[in-house]
């Protein structure tokens, strides 16, 4: 006979994911780096950025870039042109970069180099302002990029996003004066959703405000190491098994 | 269509659960969700990939239950709690206060599962 049970579980839908996101953020802080998360609406500037702060940091910060791109490797192509070790992942249908990932590239990325040396990863997300903000990948930081372009009220229509986010930059104002937009506006309105991020102005194209941003990045990086030296996380702790994990722990030993 | 990955997630998640029952084999009548509605899940398009999700699988014939979460924030002013929108840019209407604290809306839950036990 069947006896009706009912198991309360109270567990995230996207436990699975939050699983191995965890993990690679063990690794991260193994390796004491800090991994950025770089995410926006398809076109706003993501790549363009990473080509002017990886040409502007590289001289004093060891950096590679995890690239995330639904079918092409153009972006990856344009970012190792800069002398910085990129790593494909095509994500084919999936809208975004999960976990797995993610990991999936360490593992490649491991075959290069080793990951303790870097001071920097990126992550740059698929162009999608919806789900990369649902599916973290075991990031320190979420950046989110909002173009001129875009309008003031996309801070108000895709708010999760935003919220999210500890650094929104607001790319391209070398625009503003030609188009019809009040970027006082545009601040306002990610203010509304997420009051205490940090929000800057930045153009790829004219460089304006890429010191401000240059500054936060180095003010994280310091931030997260001394995080992560004061409480070293001895990799090994709430970690699954599987032959992912072996590799990758193969890395850290490495 | 990113609630196909979601729905992969929750497959495992359930999977998982039902390791802890091991040997016996749960037959799942129902798996009750709750979604916020400051997320980016459309508990339609959750229905609809969950059906394909499980069929043939031993989840085959589960339900699944969605019981929406409204978006309330409370204004760290004042402590009231209210219904932020778009239209209001999320702002309390009380003290015209951004919204700094979200009490509920974030939510991506497996709240419970009824299933039954072979005997
Ligand atoms: N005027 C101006 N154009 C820019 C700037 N940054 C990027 N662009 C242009 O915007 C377009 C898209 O830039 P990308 O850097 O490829 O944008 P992306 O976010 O990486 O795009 P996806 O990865 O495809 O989502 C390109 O034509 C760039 O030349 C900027 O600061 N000013
Ligand atoms: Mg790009
Ligand atoms: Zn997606
Ligand atoms: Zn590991
Ligand atoms: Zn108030």
């Amino acid at each position: 006979m069947h006896m009706p049970l009912e198991d309360t579980l109270g567990l995230n839908l996207l436990a699975a994911n939050q699983h191995q996101a965890a993990h690679n953020r063990e690794h991260f802080d193994a390796w004491q780096l800090l991994c950025l998360n770089v995410m926006s609406s398809p076109g706003a500037g993501k790549t363009s950025l990473l080509e002017q702060t990886l040409t502007a940091l590289s001289s004093d910060l060891a950096m590679a870039v995890l690239e995330g791109d639904m079918t092409t490797q153009l972006d990856a192509d344009r970012l190792e042109a800069v002398g910085v070790p990129v790593v494909p992942i095509t994500t084919g249908r999936a809208c975004h970069l999960d976990a797995a990932m993610v990991s999936g590239g360490l593992r490649l990325l491991g075959q290069r180099l080793d990951p303790a040396s870097l001071d920097l990863l990126w992550v740059e997300n698929v162009g999608n302002l919806v789900c990369p903000a649902e599916f973290e990948v075991g990031e320190h930081r979420k950046v989110a990029l909002l173009s001129v372009t875009e309008g003031d009220d996309k801070p108000l229509k895709y708010p999760v996003m935003f919220r999210e986010a500890d650094c929104v930059l607001i790319t391209k104002t070398d625009l503003l004066p030609y188009l019809p937009v009040d970027i006082e506006r545009i601040e306002a309105h990610i203010h509304q959703v997420n009051p205490h991020c940090t929000v800057l102005r930045v153009s790829a194209s004219s460089g304006e405000g890429l010191d401000g941003w240059h500054s936060w990045i180095r003010r994280e990086l310091s931030a997260q190491r001394h995080q992560q030296l004061a409480d070293p996380r001895r990799h090994g702790r709430r970690v699954s098994s599987g032959p992912d994990h072996d590799v990758v722990l193969h890395l850290v030993n490495a | 269509m990113h609630e196909v990955d979601m729905t992969k997630c929750l497959v495992l998640s359930m999977n998982e659960w039902r390791q802890q029952h091991s040997p016996a084999l749960p037959v799942v009548e129902r798996v009750h969700l709750q979604v916020g509605d400051f997320t980016c899940v459309e508990p339609d398009q959750l229905l609809f990939t969950w059906r394909l999700a499980v069929q043939n699988s031993w989840l085959d014939g589960a339900e699944l239950a969605i019981e929406a979460v409204p978006l309330v924030g409370r204004c760290v002013r004042c402590q009231h709690t209210y219904s932020p929108s778009a239209e209001t840019a999320y702002r309390s209407p009380c003290c015209d206060h951004p919204m700094e604290e979200i009490v509920s809306g974030r939510e991506l839950r497996i709240r419970s599962v009824d299933y039954s036990l072979e005997s």
